[in-house]
């Protein structure tokens, strides 16, 4: 159940001439999930009033983005930067064909999420278990039957959910990650119900080499069309790693504008990759991905400016007349 | 990622996994073997990959604090204890429009000459040529542009003007075999013309490799290239000039570069530009970086089994020495990730 695609007036404009040398094997559209509002907000410091969340949504919507995750319905005790997530998800324009998916990590937060009007939900596995017990005190197994009961309950009411999975090129407990584990859990997520995995690098050390190594083993348990990427650039690899999971039919990329986001395992430390980076790229290759690149900055100039913080976008860095 | 715990910097299973990663191993010459958990190797790819250290040159020439020599003489010295196998030490342009370089003979003569290392350095002309073999210099540069636009705002002069002075630094260097590396500007782009199409960037490299230049290196000046135009440069420029012979200097400008070097390197090119801790602003966009960081370079090159010969802790403990001395902030992420702030 892949998110509806939409004609878009300024598609025209934000296309690049495509090159038939250049895609190659490539695929020749790619669906940017933006992750700003959630991940990326739920790792700044600063706590973002509800109307300049609201607003960055509201933009992210009009630059042509499919799929924007809004909020995330967990307990404000332990994620306060989300605690508004009911006012968020009533308050943004819910632009037709693009999609909103909220975090639910129990059957509690998909209730809370629902009752909201959330249309697409999402749950958070992991490929390690020591990760699994310091985030959410329990092992993979446990989480996965905690899921079991959100996948059931929308089936019942025809939501789609969306599975990640953590730490699948490295873990900050456990070190190295078995390219088989991460195979495992994504196998068990797509069986139960998730019609799309997102494969989190979620501390950065992953490089072209781990991440096809991962891929070749995941892509036998799962379709490649239902595969996610979502590269952190803490150690810079993102964009070299997305390349390689393009290169191997990967057509989904997780990012976040201005690359929001930092990294709670590294201390000044950046997280997330960049969706103006990422569509720069994805342009030069001739790759559609419906997105306005000037829209995409703007938004990400005013979320920055809420934030008092640089953009982590070195298109934007470099764009900018300082 | 879910509920996240605070902060773990000093988590012990972290500091093992990047001490896996970091390749925490001899400087020597022999590569380091493949370290256990890298056998799986992406095939196609170079068994090893030449890493040319900029930093002290290039690197130094577009940052705005003016360096003291000893502070370059001791950065060139960590470099070489790094197991770079090249490093461009300075430049012997006039001091009038590089003062960032006015120092080069005294550079030159007062760095330690690793064996097994090169210390090239640029020679616009003649006169640079001759000052730099004066100095101790065993091999220069010269460097090109694809851009005529580049050419005259950069040296007041049009491509084959440059050409002709060129071959006169080349036909010389032959003569007492003196090797000489020749560099390509705005092979992917250029500030002043906007596009640059592949086939003048493959006019003016086979321009450079047939007067004798050993090696070619194709610069993305401004950092604007992507995986797709670099393929295309080089689709174009491999047709005429072996990939044997071809380097990439990319610079990281618009994040790109890291793509790009994995690109080129898929395409067989075995030899890679960067400066340590990204040494290097952009002359062209104010703010915005340069030179790709030599430590990010190598954490790929590491995670891909690929060999270079270069110990990246004691790379990274060099950029943390010039950036201290430049009182600036690395712009390596791996720096960046793993020293504590």
């Amino acid at each position: 159940m892949v998110a509806a695609k939409r004609a878009l007036p300024w598609l025209a404009a934000s296309l690049r001439p495509i090159s038939s040398t250049a895609a190659g094997s490539l695929p020749k559209q790619v669906k940017i999930v933006e992750v700003g509002p959630r991940d990326g907000l739920q790792n700044e410091k600063n706590i973002v009033p509800t109307q300049v969340k609201i607003c960055l949504i509201n933009m992210l919507s009009e630059t042509g983005l499919p799929v924007i995750e809004a909020t995330s319905f967990v307990s404000p005790k332990w994620v306060p930067q989300m605690a508004d997530h009911t006012e968020v998800l009533q308050g943004i324009q819910k632009f037709p064909g693009v999609s909103y998916p909220v975090l639910t990590p129990n059957l509690k937060g998909f209730q809370a999420a629902v009752a909201a009007g959330a249309k697409e939900v999402s749950i958070f596995g992991a490929a390690s278990e020591l990760f699994t017990k310091k985030n959410i005190n329990c092992s993979i197994e446990e989480s996965l039957q905690r899921f079991s009961e959100v996948m059931h309950a929308a089936g019942e009411a025809s939501i789609p959910v969306r599975g990640y999975v953590s730490c699948v090129l490295g873990c900050p407990y456990e070190g190295k990650i078995a390219p088989a584990k991460v195979a495992e859990v994504s196998k068990k997520m797509y069986s139960m119900g998730c019609y799309e995995i997102s494969l989190g690098d979620t501390i950065g050390v992953g490089t072209p080499g781990s991440m096809k190594e991962m891929l070749s083993a995941v892509m036998k348990e799962v379709p490649v069309r239902a595969l996610a990427v979502h590269c952190h650039d803490t150690y810079g690899q993102a964009l070299a790693n997305t390349l390689v999971a393009l290169q191997m039919g990967v057509s989904v990329v997780d990012s976040s504008v201005a690359g929001l986001g930092g990294c709670p395992y590294a201390q000044g430390a950046s997280g997330n990759v960049a969706t103006e980076d990422l569509v720069y790229m994805l342009h030069g290759l001739g790759i559609h991905t419906g997105v306005d690149p000037q829209k995409l900055m703007e938004a990400g100039v005013f979320i920055c400016k809420a934030l008092n913080r640089r953009t982590s976008s070195k298109v934007v860095q470099a764009s900018s007349r300082l | 990622m879910g509920t996240v715990p605070s902060a773990l910097k000093h988590c012990l299973s972290y500091q093992h996994l990047l001490k896996e990663q970091l390749w925490i191993g001899e400087p020597a010459a022999p590569p380091p073997a493949l370290h256990p958990g890298q056998e799986f190797q992406i095939s196609g790819l170079p068994d090893y990959v030449k890493i040319v250290e900029v930093g002290p040159r290039d690197g130094l020439q577009n940052e705005k604090v003016t360096v003291p020599t000893d502070i370059k003489i001791e950065l060139i010295n960590r470099l070489s204890k790094a197991g770079l196998s090249v490093i461009e030490a300075t430049s012997f342009v006039s001091s009038k429009w590089v003062p960032q370089m006015a120092d080069h003979t005294e550079v030159m003569r007062r760095i330690e000459r690793h064996p097994g290392v090169q210390y090239p350095v640029l020679t616009p002309n003649l006169q640079g040529f001759h000052s730099a073999i004066a100095a101790g210099a065993t091999e220069v540069s010269v460097f090109g542009a694809a851009s005529e636009s580049f050419n005259k705002m950069n040296i007041n002069c049009s491509i084959e003007e440059s050409i002709e002075k060129f071959e006169e630094v080349t036909k010389l260097a032959r003569n007492m075999n003196i090797p000489v590396r020749g560099y390509v500007s705005c092979a992917l782009g250029c500030p002043y013309e906007g596009n640059v199409i592949p086939a003048k960037v493959v006019e003016v490299s086979k321009q450079l490799y047939s007067m004798g230049c050993y090696e070619i290196s194709l610069g993305d000046t401004i950092g604007v290239g992507t995986p797709g135009s670099m393929k295309r440069m080089l689709e174009a420029v491999m047709k005429e000039i072996p990939v044997s012979a071809l380097a990439v200097h990319c610079h990281d400008t618009y994040g790109q570069a890291l793509a790009n070097i994995l690109t080129a390197i898929q395409m067989g090119v075995g030899v890679v530009d960067s400066a340590v801790a990204g040494l290097g602003g952009c002359p062209y966009a104010k703010g915005a970086t340069g030179n790709v960081a030599t430590e990010d370079v190598l954490y790929m090159l590491n995670g891909l089994g690929i060999n270079t010969g270069v110990n990246l802790y004691k790379v990274m403990e060099t950029g943390n020495f010039i950036c201290t001395a430049l009182n600036k902030k690395t712009n390596s992420k791996v720096a960046q990730a793993s020293f504590n702030v």
